[in-house]
């Protein structure tokens, strides 16, 4: 027995992890992979409760959060793609222009 | 006891993973801590019974996703990152808000552990997830093929090649 508290730090830590790397990190693909960490924190905490409360939709939640992801995932990188054609940069900093 | 003991070693091994995500400049070391995270994340869902999740965990997140991941890493050579001039209000509210995060975690664990999770309590197998998904959940479940579709769609046009989707370049090279 695990108190559910235990899988809810866990995936608070997760998430706190994902933000942090969004705000430290300068290379665009390290900041779209912290992104899926914080998805990935958050849908530890919709198991977590759906093993608490007894009701498997909170997995149906984590099937369409990963649904999501994907889709996020293919038009991210394809965005990250054009970027640096345009840019030759991964590094935010650098995409600070709207116009070239 | 047996399902806290391996609780605590497979939440060691996805902290650690989430901390290395951070500290390493390479992004193929950091999508290859990513993969170490969701493995062990899997191996977090199967304790608490989410079979179907787990599964689709590996195979949908640490395969594909992170194939993607390390497919456009590749593609795009990228290297170890540079270092720049960090976000000043990063490093002003950063620290409050770790402390702030800290408190409310210890909080969490000290006041409400009462209730507990057992080991799967509930039984999340690819069946009963299947019958849930297509009768209660099948009008989502359709709207997501739709976000798909779009999201495929989206990834052509926005990662094509610029003179398909570029007519002056095109006409450029033309005259050129």
């Amino acid at each position: 027995m695990v108190p559910l508290s235990y899988y809810l730090v866990l995936s608070a830590f997760l998430f706190a992890c994902g933000v942090a790397g969004f705000l430290l990190k300068r290379n665009i693909i390290t900041i779209f992979m912290s992104i899926e960490l914080m998805l990935n924190g958050v849908n530890l905490s919709f198991v977590a409760f759906a093993a608490q409360w007894g009701k498997l939709s909170g997995q149906i939640f984590v099937f369409f959060v990963m649904v999501v992801a994907a889709a996020e995932a293919a038009v991210g990188l394809a965005i990250i793609i054009a970027v640096y054609r345009t840019r030759e940069t991964l590094n935010v900093d650098r995409v600070n222009l709207l116009k070239l | 006891m047996v399902h806290l003991i391996l609780f605590l070693a497979f939440g060691a091994v996805c902290v650690a993973g989430a901390i290395n995500l951070i500290l390493q400049t390479h992004p193929i070391q950091s999508a290859l801590s990513l993969i170490v995270v969701m493995a062990s994340l899997a191996a977090e869902y199967l304790l608490l019974g989410a079979e179907f999740v787990a599964a689709v965990q590996v195979i949908v997140y640490a395969g594909a996703i992170m194939v993607l991941f390390v497919f456009v890493i590749m593609l795009l050579n990228a290297g170890t990152e540079e270092v720049t001039q960090g976000s000043k209000i990063a490093k002003v509210l950063g620290l409050p808000a770790l402390l702030l995060l800290g408190v409310l975690m210890v909080w969490a664990v000290t006041h409400h552990a009462t209730t507990s999770v057992a080991a799967g309590s509930l039984y999340g197998d690819p069946k009963t997830i299947g019958r849930l998904l297509f009768n209660q959940y099948l009008l989502p479940f359709e709207v997501t093929s739709i976000l798909i579709l779009i999201a495929i769609m989206g990834a052509v046009v926005l990662a094509g090649r610029p003179e398909m989707s570029n007519p002056q370049a095109n006409a450029a090279r033309k005259d050129a």
